[in-house]
C-alpha cells in the first residue's frame, strides 16, 4: 500500500511536468503581449517595453522561462503579475477558497441527487421513474450550461426575485445556492445516468440471483448487495469530478459574478497575464491529480478484486 | 401425464420435530414459458417430478432442455417478467409454493430448499468476504449477531473441509481455488441444514480431480442431514454415482424416468439411448464415437408430435403429429418396473428390442 | 435468465443448418441463414427504438439545414433593420417567415440567423469528432496493440491533457487567435479532445488483443495488417462509435459555450452561442432573443446525445 502510493507519486511527477510545460507553451509560444498592453491604446515606449521585459525574465529563450518557473514553483512562488506586480499566489489564495466552496456545494448536490434519481431509475428500470429520470438527465446534458445559468438568473433573480441575479457576498452559502446547482447539473445527470446502468447491469449479475436464493429481504439485497456493487463507479466519477467542478466554473462564476477561479482565470486571458494563467492551471492539475490518487486508492479498498499493482 | 414415481427401499425416517404430508417435494404438471420479443419460449412443458427425504433425484438434459429452469421456478427465482408458469403446482410438504406470498416464499428460500449454482465465481458476491457471505445466512433468517454469525461461518466452512478456515473467513471469492469456491458454495446451502437441495450443475465448472471430492462432500452431507437433493446435470458419469433416480428432460418435458442402475441399463426412449451410446467407452476404442445428430430444438418453435422426432433415429409418422405420453414401462410379460416411464411411441421396441 | 437467452440464440442460429429441422422451424426463425452479428443485431436493435428514429429524424433535418440554408429563409441573416425591427417581438404564426422569432437589437431576423447558425455548429461538431476519431483512434490502437514504448508514450501523452480542463485549455489556445475561424475552432478542440479516443480505443484494442479469434488469426499467420485490420479492429470499434457518437454534441456545446465567451468563432461568423451572449445584455425585457438560439442549440445537442445513447443501448448486449 505504502509503495504503491510512493509509485502512484513518483508516477505524477513527469504528468505533472508535462501539463505545466503544455499549458506554459501554450500561454507564452502564443501570439499577444501583455507588456504592450499596459500601454492599452497608448503608443508603447520601446525602452520601458524592453526593460519591463528584461526584469521579467520575458526576453529569456522559452526553456529558461519554464525552468526559471519551476524553480520558483518548487520554492511556492508563482510569479507576479505583470500589471500591478502582484504575487500571483495572493490571486490564487484569494480566488480559490471563493471556488472550492462552490465546487463542493454543486459536488454535494450531485453525489445527492444524482445518486437518488440513479437508484430509483435503476431499480424501476423501464417503468415511468426510469423514463423521466433518463428524459430528465438528457435535457440537462443537452442544454448548455450557459443557457442553464442565464435562464435561472431570468427566472429566480429577475421574476421571482428568490435570489439576487449576482452573487454579492462570495461567502454567504445562500447566495452560492443557485450557481452551485447550476454548476453541479451536468455533473449531476451523469451521476444518475451512470448509477443507473451500473445498477441495470448487476441487477444481471449472478450474485444477485444467489441473494435472492439466500431468501434476503428485499431491502437487504438491494442495499448490501446491488448498491454495494453498483456505487463503485460513481464513486469513481464522483472523486475525478471536483477537479472538473473547479475548472468547469468560469461560465458560472461569469454568470452569477462570482469571483472565484474562473473570473481569476478569465481576467487574465483578457489581459494576457500568461503567469495567472499558468499559476491557476499548475493548481488545478494538482488537484486534479491528488482526485484521481484518491480515486485509485478508494477503489481498491471498495473492490477487493483490485490490487495495488 | 403421468406422474411416476420411486419408493425407496429404505426411506429414512422424517426429521423430528417436522410432520410429514407426503412427499418432501411435488412438482405437478409445472409450465414455464418467458415472453421475449421473438416470441413466446416455452421452457417447460408439463413437468412431474418429485424426491423424498434422503432422495437424490438427478435431472439430465442438455442445455435448455427445462432443467435449470424448473429448478428456478421451485427456488422462486424465476425472472418474472419476462418468465411466467401459466399452470401446474410445486408442492413443498404438501404445500402448494406458487399460492404463497412472497414473505412466505423467501422464508422458504435458504431455510428449507437452498440451491447451489453452477459458477461459484459470479454466484459469489465479489466484494463482500465469504464469511460475510455465510454469515448472512444466520443474521437473516436466525437474527444472530455479527459475532456469532461469523462464528458459524468459520464452523460451517470446516464442515465443508476448507483448510485454514479461520484464517480465511475475511478473504474474498477470488481469492480461493475453484474447488474450495464451489465448497463455499455448498457450506452457504447447507448453512441452515435445509430440507431439499438443488445443485445446478456443481461440478461442471470445475477440474475432473475436483469434480469427484465436491460431489463426494455433497453426497456425505447429504446422508449426515438427510437431505434431499435434486441434481442437475448433463454429465451421465456424475448421476451414476450418486443420484437414486433419474428424470430425462428433453425440450422442456421428462421423456424418461427410471431408478439410476436400470436407466444405465436398459433406457427406454431412444434420447436417453443416444446419451449412453454417446458417452466414450474404452473397450470400443478405435471406433466411431456416436452422436446424436441435430441440435437441441428451438423452443421458440418445439416440433410438433414428439420433439425429439427430428433427430430420431426411430421416427415413424405418428411421432411427427402425437406427443406421446409419459407412460409406466413393463417387461416384456407385463410385470412392472417401479419408477419406470418413458414418453415414447415406441418404448417397447426401444427397451425390448 | 442468461442460460436460457443463450440456449435459444445458439438454436435459432443453428437452426437453418440441422438438415433434419422441419420446414416451418427453419422458415419462421429470425433471418434465416443469416448469421446473426453485432452489427446486425444493432442495426435492427435501433429500427426499433423510438430514441433512434426521433434523434435521426432531428439530425437529417439539421444536416439539410445547415447544408441549404437558404431552403428555410430568404433573410440576410447579417444585415439588420435597426430603425424598423429594432427587437422586434416573436410573431408565432408567421411560420418560416423573417419575424417568425422577431428581430434583435441590431433589427436582424433571429430566425434568418438561427437557420444560418446551424452550419458552423454542425460543422464544427461533426468536425472535432472526425479528427479526433482518426487521430485519437490511430494512437490508442498502436498503444494498445504494440505495447511497450509506444504505449508508455501515448498513455502519459494522454494524462497529461486529461489534467488540463478542456474548456480551460480552449480558451487558453484559442485566447492568442485573432482571426478564429471554424478552422482554428475546430483544430483546437481536437487538439484537446483526441485523447478521450485514444484511451477507449487502446482499452478496446488489449481486450480485444487477447480474444481467443485473434490468438487463433496469429496462429494461422495472418499478418499485423491483417490482424489490426480485419480482426480486431471491427470488434474494438464499438465503443469508439458509442463516445464518438455522444461526444459530438458536447463538441457542439463546447463551440457554443467559447462563442458565448467570445472565444469561439470570430467576428462574423453567425454562431449561436454568440447569439446568446448577445442576448444577455437585455433578457429580462427580450427574452426571446435568448430562447431561439438557445432552443435550437439545445435541440441539436440533445438530438447527437440521443443518438449516442440509442447506439450504445444498441451494441452493447449488457443494457439490453
Amino acid at each position: 500500500m505504502g509503495r504503491y502510493v510512493a509509485r502512484r507519486l513518483l508516477q505524477m511527477i513527469p504528468v505533472f511536468i508535462g501539463t505545466t510545460l503544455l499549458i506554459f507553451i501554450m500561454v507564452n509560444v502564443l501570439p499577444g503581449d501583455p507588456v504592450r498592453a499596459l500601454w492599452g491604446d497608448k503608443p508603447p515606449d520601446p525602452a520601458q517595453v524592453a526593460q519591463i521585459r528584461h526584469d521579467r525574465g520575458l526576453d529569456l529563450p522559452l526553456w529558461q522561462q519554464y525552468l526559471h518557473y519551476m524553480g520558483g514553483l518548487l520554492q511556492g512562488d508563482f510569479g507576479k503579475t505583470i500589471a500591478g506586480n502582484r504575487p500571483v499566489l495572493d490571486e490564487i489564495t484569494q480566488a480559490f477558497p471563493v471556488s472550492m466552496r462552490l465546487a463542493s456545494m454543486a459536488w454535494t448536490f450531485e453525489l445527492i441527487v444524482g445518486i437518488t434519481l440513479g437508484v430509483l431509475a435503476g431499480i424501476k428500470r423501464g417503468r415511468f421513474v426510469d423514463n423521466t429520470v433518463t428524459l430528465f438527465t438528457l435535457l440537462v446534458i443537452s442544454v448548455p450550461i450557459f443557457v442553464v445559468g442565464l435562464l435561472c438568473q431570468l427566472f429566480f433573480g429577475n421574476e421571482l426575485g428568490w435570489i439576487t441575479p449576482t452573487v454579492q457576498d462570495s461567502e454567504n452559502m445562500s447566495q452560492l445556492l443557485v450557481p452551485a446547482i447550476v454548476l453541479g447539473m451536468v455533473g449531476l445527470a451523469y451521476v444518475a445516468r451512470l448509477t443507473r446502468t451500473s445498477i441495470a447491469e448487476n441487477r444481471q449479475a449472478d450474485y444477485m440471483r444467489t441473494a435472492v436464493a439466500k431468501g434476503l429481504p428485499r431491502q437487504r439485497i438491494i442495499t448490501r448487495h446491488l448498491l454495494r456493487n453498483s456505487l463503485i463507479p460513481v464513486v469513481t466519477y464522483l472523486g475525478t469530478d471536483v477537479g472538473t467542478l473547479m475548472g468547469g466554473a468560469v461560465i458560472t462564476e461569469g454568470i452569477f459574478n462570482v469571483t472565484g477561479v474562473g473570473n481569476l482565470l478569465f481576467q487574465a486571458l483578457a489581459r494576457r497575464e500568461g503567469a495567472v494563467i499558468v499559476g491557476v492551471v499548475t493548481v488545478l492539475v494538482i488537484v486534479y491529480l491528488i482526485a484521481s490518487l484518491i480515486v485509485d486508492l478508494l477503489y481498491a479498498v471498495l473492490d477487493p478484486r483490485i490490487r495495488y499493482a | 401425464m403421468t406422474s411416476i414415481d420411486i419408493k425407496a427401499d429404505s426411506v429414512p425416517a422424517p426429521r423430528s420435530g417436522e410432520e410429514r404430508s407426503g412427499r418432501l417435494l411435488d412438482v405437478k404438471d409445472l409450465h414455464v414459458e418467458f415472453h421475449t420479443r421473438e416470441g413466446v419460449v416455452k421452457a417447460v412443458n408439463g413437468v412431474n417430478y418429485s424426491v423424498d427425504a434422503g432422495e437424490t433425484l438427478a435431472v439430465l438434459g442438455e442445455s435448455g432442455s427445462g432443467k435449470s429452469v424448473t429448478a428456478q421456478a421451485i427456488m422462486g427465482i424465476l425472472d418474472m417478467p419476462p418468465g411466467k408458469i401459466p399452470q401446474g403446482e410445486i408442492l413443498f410438504r404438501g404445500q402448494d409454493m406458487l399460492k404463497m406470498s412472497n414473505e412466505e416464499r423467501r422464508k422458504i428460500r435458504g431455510r428449507k430448499i437452498a440451491m447451489i449454482f453452477q459458477d461459484a465465481l459470479s454466484s459469489l458476491n465479489p466484494v463482500l468476504s465469504v464469511g460475510y457471505q455465510l454469515g448472512e445466512m444466520f443474521r437473516v433468517h436466525d437474527g444472530l449477531s455479527r459475532k456469532q454469525a461469523k462464528a458459524k461461518a468459520v464452523e460451517l466452512m470446516e464442515r465443508v473441509k476448507i483448510p485454514a478456515a479461520k484464517e480465511r473467513v475475511n478473504d474474498y471469492p477470488h481469492q480461493f481455488s475453484g474447488g474450495m469456491r464451489q465448497r463455499i458454495m455448498i457450506a452457504m446451502a447447507l448453512a441452515l441444514e435445509p430440507d431439499l437441495i438443488i445443485a445446478d450443475e456443481p461440478t461442471t465448472a470445475l477440474d475432473v480431480t475436483v469434480q469427484a471430492q465436491v460431489m463426494d462432500l455433497l453426497a456425505d452431507l447429504q446422508r449426515e442431514y438427510n437431505m434431499g437433493l435434486i441434481l442437475i446435470t448433463h454429465d451421465l458419469g456424475v448421476v451414476a454415482d450418486v443420484a437414486d433416480k433419474i428424470a430425462v428432460m428433453y425440450a422442456g418435458r421428462i421423456v424418461e424416468t427410471a431408478p439410476v442402475h436400470e436407466l444405465y441399463k436398459r433406457p427406454a426412449h431412444p434420447y436417453t439411448r443416444g446419451l449412453l451410446e454417446s458417452i466414450p467407452r474404452l473397450d470400443q476404442k478405435g471406433q466411431e464415437l456416436y452422436a446424436i445428430k441435430g441440435l437441441p430444438p428451438n423452443l421458440l418453435h418445439i416440433p410438433s408430435g414428439c420433439a425429439f422426432n427430428p433427430r430420431c433415429p426411430k421416427a415413424q409418422d405418428i411421432c411427427r403429429t402425437d406427443v406421446p405420453a409419459l407412460v409406466p414401462v413393463t417387461e416384456r410379460d407385463g410385470a412392472e418396473l417401479p419408477g419406470r416411464g418413458s414418453a415414447c411411441h415406441f418404448w417397447k421396441e426401444t427397451i425390448h428390442g | 435468465m442468461p442460460d436460457l437467452t443463450k440456449t435459444t440464440a445458439t438454436a435459432t442460429d443453428e437452426q437453418s443448418v440441422t438438415p433434419d429441422a422441419p420446414v416451418d422451424a427453419i422458415a419462421s426463425g429470425p433471418a434465416p441463414g443469416k448469421p446473426r452479428s453485432l452489427w446486425n443485431d444493432a442495426w435492427r436493435e435501433l429500427r426499433s427504438n423510438p430514441l433512434f428514429v426521433i434523434s435521426a429524424f432531428l439530425i437529417v433535418v439539421l444536416l439539410v439545414v445547415a447544408a441549404f440554408p437558404g431552403l428555410f429563409t430568404d433573410a440576410n441573416p447579417d444585415s439588420g433593420d435597426q430603425v424598423n425591427h429594432f427587437l422586434g417581438k416573436p410573431e408565432l404564426t408567421h411560420f418560416f417567415q423573417a419575424d417568425w422569432f422577431g428581430y434583435d437589437r441590431v433589427g436582424r431576423s433571429i430566425y434568418s440567423r438561427v437557420v444560418h447558425g446551424a452550419r458552423n455548429s454542425i460543422l464544427v461538431g461533426v468536425g472535432v469528432t472526425i479528427l479526433v476519431t482518426l487521430f485519437g483512434g490511430l494512437c490508442g490502437m498502436l498503444a494498445g496493440y504494440f505495447g511497450g514504448f509506444w504505449d508508455s508514450l501515448i498513455s502519459r501523452l494522454t494524462d497529461v491533457f486529461f489534467g488540463i480542463p478542456f474548456l480551460l485549455g480552449a480558451m487558453v489556445v484559442l485566447n492568442a487567435f485573432t482571426d478564429r475561424t471554424v478552422w482554428v475552432v475546430m483544430g483546437a478542440l481536437a487538439f484537446l479532445g483526441w485523447t478521450q479516443i485514444a484511451r477507449v480505443m487502446r482499452g478496446a484494442v488489449i481486450t480485444t488483443k487477447h480474444a481467443d479469434y485473434v490468438v487463433a488469426a496469429r496462429a494461422l499467420g495472418a499478418g499485423t495488417k491483417r490482424i489490426l485490420f480485419r480482426h480486431i479492429l471491427p470488434n474494438a470499434l464499438a465503443p469508439v462509435i458509442v463516445v464518438a457518437t455522444i461526444s459530438l454534441g458536447t463538441y457542439i456545446v463546447a463551440e457554443s459555450t467559447l462563442s458565448y465567451l467570445g472565444l469561439g468563432l470570430g467576428d462574423g461568423a453567425i454562431s449561436w452561442g454568440g447569439d446568446i451572449s448577445d442576448a444577455t445584455q437585455d433578457i429580462r425585457n427580450n427574452p426571446h432573443t435568448l430562447f431561439f438560439p438557445a432552443g435550437m442549440l439545445s435541440i441539436t445537442v440533445l438530438a447527437f446525445i440521443m443518438m449516442g445513447d440509442a447506439v450504445r443501448e444498441a451494441l452493447d448486449p449488457k443494457l439490453r
